[in-house]
């Protein structure tokens, strides 16, 4: 297994650095860098958290990082997950404003704690930390009750100040979404499950529209449409396939969300290397951020909708002779 | 009967275990005696969809729609409000 940590991988452009992944030889992992400048999306750290804690994996080997952005690495906790001295000394400071290192989420108690701590590691606004905190409880829970990991799920966040952004990444090792939705669902492909997967009103646990007392599959299309309301990036990656939604135009007036992920404006590609689980990486902008209550307003609309829709097409028809 | 659900969740009402267990524990056996239950969200201030429809969407399937008539959301923020709403509607159509 061969992961390559590149110049820069943000959602953007983080096709090439997923396509650069080698998930062969899967006993080892070897981390290879580039040796000037490394930038990267949280998601990426998550990602390398989460192939070191594979049962399979026998040594890990990381080449010694050169680029001057090295200290990033370990001060988001890399090394420990790699259980691997990184060489790097460097000043603790406060970690309050800037990120959450990587952690490791494995029972609903510890999702419970880590959400009341990390408001305060991020200095949000109530505002700001609405979303934020929505996404996270979603997405850590879609893996407690779903991944079948034992190893949970990897969870990191950073904040930058220039653009005002919040990047987000939550990974686990599991079954992955075409096993998931595949229990009730006919499912042909990884990239048809990513797309029922984000549709409103389908789950895993049930074909049954409105879902079990438990479950509704509405959790990613909640957080896909707090993507879309704020022109913000949303990833999601599992088994060969990845879709990702990409910013709306500005210039459109009146945002409708779509039941539908393909109607989104998107992109999504099936012949990835297969990750084994599911990856979801999210930018949350705080210059943009509607209020939650308005974005409310317009899920109510089509998460309504798409089940009438749904149910009508079941209706059985007249026949007429 | 009167349920404080910061009690079970704190400000942020995201635990779907503990809404399980508000629902099967308390809301259904006191429906199920023909009481009235107000769920009070008092000092909760944001709430999950997926909370929310651990909590209620079983209520509405077992009961209907009707039950709404006993079954009451008390001291609900506006987003808590529109969440609920949206379980309600959703639970309603399907």
């Amino acid at each position: 297994m061969k992961i390559h940590l590149p110049n820069s991988a943000f959602l953007g452009n983080i096709d090439s650095f997923i396509k650069s992944y080698d998930p062969s030889n899967g006993t080892i992992l070897e981390i290879t860098a580039n040796k000037k400048w490394i930038s990267v999306h949280p998601v990426i750290l998550t990602m390398i958290a989460g192939l070191a804690k594979l049962k399979k994996i026998k040594e890990i080997k990381c080449e010694t990082l050169e680029a001057k952005s090295k200290y990033y690495f370990e001060r988001m906790g890399l090394f420990k997950f790699l259980n691997l001295d990184s060489g790097i000394t460097i000043q603790e400071h406060e970690s309050a404003g800037r990120f959450i290192p990587i952690t490791n989420i494995k029972t609903s108690e510890e999702l419970n704690n880590f959400i009341k701590d990390m408001i305060p590691l991020l200095h949000l606004n109530p505002e700001e930390a609405e979303p934020f905190r929505y996404i996270v409880s979603e997405l850590v829970r879609n893996v407690l009750e779903h991944s079948l990991s034992e190893r949970g799920a990897f969870v990191c966040a950073q904040y930058y100040k220039k653009s005002n952004i919040i990047r987000i990444g939550i990974v686990d090792i599991g079954v992955g979404v075409k096993r998931t939705i595949g229990k009730s669902h006919s499912v042909n492909s990884d990239m048809q499950a990513l797309q029922l997967a984000c549709t409103p009103g389908i789950t895993g646990t049930t074909s049954r529209e409105g879902g079990t007392d438990y479950n509704a599959g509405g959790g990613l299309f909640f957080i896909k449409s707090i993507a879309k309301v704020n022109r913000d990036f949303f990833m999601i990656y599992s088994g060969e396939a990845m879709y990702k939604l990409l910013k709306r135009n500005a210039n459109t007036k009146r945002i409708r969300l779509s039941s539908d992920p393909f109607l989104d404006r998107h992109s999504k590609g099936e012949n990835y290397p297969y990750w084994q689980g599911t990856v979801v990486g999210i930018d949350i902008s705080l210059d943009s951020n509607q209020l939650f209550s308005t974005l409310l307003d317009l899920i109510r609309e089509t998460y309504t909708k798409s089940v009438r829709i749904r149910k009508k097409a079941k209706y059985k028809k007249p026949k007429f002779i | 009967m009167e349920i404080k659900i910061f009690k079970f969740t704190g400000f942020f009402a995201e635990d779907k275990d503990a809404a399980q267990e508000i629902r099967i524990n308390k809301i259904i056996p006191a429906l199920k005696k023909g009481e009235k239950v107000i769920l009070n969200f008092q000092k909760v201030d944001s709430a999950t969809q997926s909370f929310v429809h651990a909590l209620i969407s079983d209520v509405l399937r077992k009961f209907g729609g009707e039950i709404l008539d006993r079954l009451l959301f008390k001291n609900c923020n506006l987003t808590i409000q529109k969440i609920v709403t949206i379980v309600t509607e959703y639970m309603q159509e399907s």
